[in-house]
């Protein structure tokens, strides 16, 4: 690539945040987003031209996301109880990034990556192993458990959201943003959707 | 379309920008730093590689193709990195408020090679306040007869102000070409005839 990687922050950083804070939550993204473009940026010289590089930006940032899970789990503290559904009270003001906190492991990134992060199911499929119809049935089912808890369609769409091909970014504020403060999630309950356990 | 509503906040981005920035320098992953400076000639284009300043930019040169350009010559590598102008920034400042007559920052004149270099390296002899003509300048690079190719030098110019082409006139004495626009060279003139004026 010889563009000015400036740009590639300046058109994709919003996503790949979109990205870290539906894997780790807002508090944790912010060191998923600088390793992701730290990396990209060292990259950049090598990278074909012809590369799509939003996929690859999301593809990096899942990875570096999944890599700050693992170092919290390490020092993980394992705690009596843990919620597994992370409810709201009325639907919509239960922040978006808590109530995918709440989904099972692999809902959670399979919205995080085709959702949030425009990448087809098949390349979804690709990161998180299994077939892309196994990557599209959990998107699905993620984003029907997101409209229960959070209330996640826009207003008036029917479509459903699988059929959505998001290649491109996704828009930015479909719905208000919930005027309360962000519903705060335990540590370990984050560490308990990824399906390997709360301890050391 | 997705349904997703996730809005992210301009200022978490800058805030994670920030951090990026001082990141990469630390790795010296930083080829090409950036910003754009306000000033009376309009808002400049400021970029630097890790040897010196190596790109001064007008509103019409157009800064967007200007980047592309440092990207594809120099290295895509290219971040905005306001601090690492500041020092020439603040010199800009002092030059056009009248209270500086030389530029003390390392120029990195990568970008040119051959007569052309030659020609932007003589440009700091023009005292402030002064003006030479093309033919003199020719001259002082060691080819008397090459005028034009010397016009083509100081359009070339990667650094205007900081290394000053807007000295350089024509025989007759009217200003000539500039890559900044004519006026542009007639106010940088104008301001260093006033400020020399009044020394």
């Amino acid at each position: 690539m010889d563009q000015p990687f400036e740009r590639v922050v300046q058109q994709h950083g919003a996503t790949v945040l979109r990205v870290c804070r539906a894997v780790l939550g807002p508090a944790d993204a912010d060191d998923a987003w600088q390793e992701t473009f730290l990396a990209a940026l060292r990259a950049w010289p090598d990278l074909d031209p012809r590369a799509n590089v939003q996929a690859w930006l999301v593809t990096i940032a899942h990875r570096k996301a999944v890599d700050v899970v693992r170092r919290a789990q390490r020092h993980a503290v394992p705690v009596a109880e843990v919620p597994d559904v992370v409810a709201a009270p009325d639907g919509r003001d239960l922040d978006l990034w808590a109530a995918l906190a709440g989904l099972p492991h692999k809902q959670r990134h399979a919205v995080a990556l085709h959702h949030l992060g425009g990448l087809p199911y098949d390349e979804v499929a690709g990161v998180l192993g299994g077939t892309a119809a196994a990557a599209r049935r959990a998107g699905a089912d993620g984003v029907a458990a997101l409209r229960r808890t959070y209330g996640a369609t826009s207003p008036g769409s029917t479509a459903a959201p699988e059929l959505a091909a998001p290649r491109t970014a996704v828009p930015r504020a479909a719905v208000p943003r919930a005027a309360v403060p962000r519903a705060e999630v335990p540590r370990a309950a984050r560490a308990a959707t990824t399906n390997e356990g709360v301890g050391a | 379309m997705s349904t997703l509503a996730a809005p992210i906040d301009e200022s978490d981005l800058a805030r994670l920008h920030a951090g990026l920035v001082a990141r990469a320098a630390a790795a010296d992953l930083v080829d090409v730093a950036y910003r754009t400076h306000d000033g009376p000639l309009g808002p400049l284009l400021l970029a630097a590689t890790p040897a010196g300043l190596v790109r001064v930019a007008f509103t019409v040169q157009d800064h967007d193709r200007v980047l592309a350009d440092l990207s594809a010559r120099i290295s895509p590598r290219v971040l905005a990195a306001p601090a690492r102008l500041d020092e020439v920034a603040r010199q800009l400042d002092e030059y056009f408020a009248g209270r500086r007559r030389t530029f003390d920052v390392p120029v990195d004149l990568r970008l040119l090679g051959g007569f052309r270099r030659s020609v932007v390296e003589h440009l700091s002899a023009i005292g402030y306040g002064r003006t030479a003509s093309y033919a003199e300048m020719a001259q002082a690079a060691g080819s008397p007869r090459a005028v034009r190719a010397v016009g083509t030098a100081c359009a070339l110019n990667p650094v205007p102000v900081v290394l000053p082409c807007h000295r350089v006139v024509r025989s007759d004495g009217s200003p000539g070409q500039y890559a900044g626009g004519a006026d542009a060279k007639l106010a940088l003139l104008d301001l260093e005839t006033r400020v020399g004026a009044a020394a």
